[in-house]
């Protein structure tokens, strides 16, 4: 199938890519750019598995097309740690235990730091409803949900 | 080999720990927080084609023939496979059934059954030859529900199919004639018949539940790849990388020591990934294509081809005393496998009551073929499906005898030394201070909220042990290397390294544990049934000891004293009395960085068939609110009280406790596989199979009872399995609570629960 040229900037970085008219840009991230750390449950946008933040707004990357990702840009669980330092986030999931087998982690933390941009002092009703659409099999979603509160709040240092 | 543990784990009780019992950081988790983790799906291999499948869109047809020729001329298509490139192995037999079910030959036994499978450089190439197959069919009748293929005018999947164990006066199942039914297990005790005479109550109930999948978020996948000379080697994620092994060795004809699995990391399994599907198919395209391929199903492949658990259909009778002891119980359980045997369902009658110390039982258990994808393992296979009709009965005559949930379980709760159904007499073990914990704790002291209803209910689960071979090297610097070849399904790494951290006395950041492939390890039995921490405690303690034994024996000789005047402690040999001389201590890692100049590399390797595993037990409380004017129920309070023997990282044994609850929610209110009259799954996506959600569940309340298992170095039992066999169970009593009627199939759904509701008020 025919090829199209596109150029997007994900986590900060620019790059080219050739896309199928039907590729996803889950599929760009995953298998051309090889950014394999968004991850795919389903490709039917109902997992959350594969979420993304594409020009400041979280979306599922299985449900916008490669070439709609002309030049737009995109936030990654790559690009989530600064330089050597993990994300509050990331810290907390690792410290208390938010996280089992690890395939959902990459979307539910991406989907986490889009809710604390915009609410940074969610209650946990708030946090069970925005990561809804994150299926999480392992966890029974307590700690996972804790871990989002306890990063939420140091970040707002209190 | 039987060795010295297995006798004396030299557990102590009062040995004082420190860090079993902490929480440290998984060391496997930094790379799954930035997203740098390698799942199956994230292998890349250079000249990588894809792979995909194309599957029967029949539930039960004969193959009348396949034409591949066209998609083979398709530009950018590399191999073609079918049936015919798998060895056919006798139908009827583990591996001729193994075989037919990852790539048909005669006939395809279900919707979904893969029937060819293509290799090609791109996945849009590869999706346009599939359609360029032609497959000719011959649709037959197909069979859904186990008690309808039970049915002597059933449509037959398996002409050759006799049942196995039929007894005569059995009017459900005949040895001569063919057969959906491939089982019948009788298990028993005591005299029925004379402990239902003895009781004041009897209760006597019919249950249903349907399949439900293991729901991992990760779908299959794969990379195989086969050198010039013939060497396999697979990629994948996998419960059980050495069982795959020998499993492949057998169906292609291939000697094991020519294939080597490797483990990526597992995005969920719970018992499903104990069974290759893509896998074979991989290989044999690699072989044709002489280029490495990639299979990754989609989210509908995983529901249409990989197994769900049993739906079951069961009647089940119980009887009691008025003073509480109940004095008989009769079961009889039907149990759905999909197109081939393989559902484990004399799990479910071994351990439906055991937990009771019942005298008089009498089991009888079928396991049915149907039209279906063949079920697998779910975190305690089987049980769960009848602990729900079992605890409902029990709730139910804890009331009519007027005697608290609690203290009635308690009345029959086996002890110490008690001996089950299935001939086991227990050590020790924890149920009657689970019970007590459970009445105990908050959440049962409080009162239940006005409009909700409350729900008890038990469980129980064997726990495991089985072929483990693991070895331990010891780095020059003095940290250490585990290398281990069961799967870690859930951080089980970390857990593991802790148990060798304590026993050698180290930082436990100064153990790293790492996934072998199957050409580094002996044998290691698939991770299921809770077994893998446990054994892995047992196996690696025995190597860090070899360890110490061996560093004593270098630091007697740095010393020039005899190995008894060496003593280890705290991580540091000391000499074992004044009288063996005055020396500075020896740190673990002032040993190893003599290795070049005492005997070379300090190492040690422990390969056991591991014994002792601690039965483990649970007790589910729950609160409900049911809408009555929708069906929909709230879960509003929950608690899970389990022994976990000892929680080796309470944080993780908590995750298994919540996460089985809630799993076991799902399938209590929502999940269920729908079938249409065509025989096609009608809700194979995650928006029509409806998982829980954040905003579904409350937090999970846990209390970790800590009943020392002796058979382990540091007492642990596992944990997996229990936390879900409770649940359905225990949603079913709160609902019968609160509305005044229990439901006794699943799942307990909106609709379901209206029509309940319906009738209540019509039997009014």
């Amino acid at each position: 199938m025919k090829k199209h040229h596109i150029t997007l900037n994900v986590n900060g970085d620019d790059y080219d890519a050739l896309v199928e008219p039907q590729q996803s840009l889950l599929d760009v991230l995953r298998d051309t750019l090889m950014l394999t750390g968004t991850k795919e449950g389903c490709a039917t946008g109902d997992c959350g598995a594969c979420s993304v933040i594409v020009d400041g707004v979280l979306q599922c990357a299985c449900l916008m097309l490669g070439m709609e990702a002309e030049g737009v840009r995109v936030e990654t669980i790559e690009g989530m740690a600064q330089g050597g330092d993990l994300h509050p986030l990331q810290k907390a999931f690792l410290t208390h235990n938010g996280l089992q087998c690890g395939i959902c982690t990459p979307g539910v933390l991406v989907a986490a730091k889009a809710l604390l941009e915009r609410n940074p002092d969610p209650t946990e009703t708030e946090v069970r409803y925005w990561l809804a659409g994150n299926l999480c099999r392992c966890t029974g979603y307590d700690k996972l949900i804790q871990s989002v509160l306890i990063a939420a709040k140091e970040m707002r240092g209190a | 080999m039987a060795h010295d543990i297995l006798e004396n784990s030299g557990f102590a009780a009062d040995r004082k720990l420190n860090i079993v019992g902490t929480s440290p950081i998984k060391h496997d988790g930094w790379d799954k927080v930035t997203g740098a983790a390698k799942f199956s799906s994230d292998i890349i291999q250079p000249g990588m084609l894809v792979g995909k499948l194309l599957r029967s869109p029949h539930p039960h047809a004969v193959i009348k023939s396949i034409d591949t020729s066209e998609a083979e001329k398709l530009p950018g298509v590399k191999a073609v496979v079918t049936g015919a490139d798998f060895p056919r192995i006798k139908e009827g037999t583990p591996y001729g059934d193994m075989t037919r079910m990852v790539m048909a030959q005669e006939k395809v036994y279900h919707e979904g059954h893969p029937v060819a499978a293509v290799a090609a450089t791109s996945e849009s190439i590869a999706k346009r030859a599939l359609k360029l197959i032609k497959v000719e069919y011959e649709a037959l009748p197909h069979v859904i529900d186990p008690v309808a293929a039970m049915q002597p005018d059933a449509p037959i999947l398996h002409s050759y199919m006799r049942t196995k164990g039929v007894k005569p006066g059995d009017p459900k199942v005949s040895a001569d004639r063919p057969s959906n039914v491939v089982e019948r297990y009788e298990l028993g005790v005591g005299d029925v018949d004379a402990g239902f005479r003895e009781a004041d109550v009897i209760i006597e109930r019919s249950f249903d539940t349907k399949p439900m999948h293991q729901g991992y978020i990760e779908p299959q996948s794969c990379v195989a790849s086969c050198s010039e000379e013939g060497e396999i080697e697979l990629w994948c994620c996998t419960q059980a990388p050495f069982v795959y092994r020998d499993r492949l060795s057998e169906i292609l004809k291939v000697d094991g020591s020519k294939i080597k699995v490797q483990q990526s990391e597992l995005g969920g399994g719970f018992g499903g990934k104990t069974a290759f599907y893509a896998e074979p198919v991989a290989i044999q395209l690699a072989r044709k294509a002489r280029r490495p391929v990639k299979i990754t199903f989609t989210r509908s492949e995983v529901f249409r081809g990989t197994g769900p658990v049993s739906g079951t259909h069961s009647r089940i009778k119980i009887g009691c005393r008025k003073d509480g002891v109940i004095t008989a119980a009769e079961a009889e359980l039907v149990f759905q496998t999909g197109p081939y045997s393989g559902s484990a369902f004399t799990n479910a009658p071994q351990a439906m009551f055991t937990r009771y110390d019942l005298k008089n039982v009498r089991t009888v258990s079928y396991e049915v073929v149907s039209n279906r994808p063949k079920v697998a393992s779910f975190r305690a296979p089987c049980v769960p499906q009848v602990v729900f009709g079992v605890e409902g009965i029990i709730s139910e005559l804890a009331d009519r005898i007027g005697m608290d949930q609690i203290d009635f379980r308690r009345k029959n709760a086996m002890a110490d030394g008690a001996r089950t159904i299935y001939a086991e007499t227990f050590g020790k073990i924890g149920f009657i201070e689970t019970l007590e914990a459970a009445k105990a704790c908050d959440h049962y002291r409080s009162p239940v909220p006005k409009g909700q209803g409350r729900g008890i209910s038990t469980g129980f689960w064997f726990n495991r042990g089985g072929e483990t071979s693991s070895t331990l090297n010891v780095a020059p610097d003095g940290s250490v290397t585990i290398t281990i070849g069961t799967a870690d399904v859930a951080g089980s790494r970390i857990s593991i390294s802790m148990m060798v951290a304590e026993e050698l006395g180290i930082p436990v950041d100064k153990v790293r544990a790492v996934l072998a492939d199957t050409h580094q390890l002996g044998f290691n039995r698939v991770t299921a049934g809770s077994r893998t921490t446990f054994s892995q405690g047992v196996v690696l303690v025995d190597c860090a000891r070899k360890v110490i034994k061996e560093m004593a024996g270098r630091a007697a000789r740095i010393w020039n004293v005899p190995e008894e005047g060496v003593e280890f402690s705290n991580g540091s040999f000391r000499p074992a009395g004044a009288n063996v001389g005055e020396f500075q201590p020896l740190t673990i890692a002032d040993i190893a960085k003599k290795t070049t100049s005492t005997e070379g590399a300090i190492a040690a390797r422990s390969d056991m068939n591991v014994t002792g595993a601690g039965p483990g037990f649970g007790c589910h409380i729950v609160d409900v609110a049911v809408d009555e004017e929708t069906g929909a129920v709230e879960i509003k309070r929950y608690t899970v009280v389990e022994d976990a023997g000892k929680a080796i990282h309470p944080l993780q044994v908590e995750g298994q406790f919540q996460g089985g609850a809630v799993q076991g929610i799902g399938w209590a209110l929502n999940e269920e596989y729908i079938f249409g009259e065509d025989g096609k799954m009608q809700n194979p996506g995650f928006l029509d199979y409806r998982m829980p959600v954040a905003s579904d569940v409350p937090n999970i309340d846990t209390v970790i009872v800590e009943v020392p298992n002796p058979k382990h170095p540091f007492g642990l039992r596992g944990v997996g399995e229990v936390p879900v066999v409770p649940t359905m169970a225990a949603i079913a009593n709160a609902i019968g609570d609160c509305i005044g009627v229990r439901p006794q199939s699943l799942p307990m759904s909106p609709p379901r629960l209206l029509q309940l509701i319906k009738e209540r008020g019509a039997a009014k």
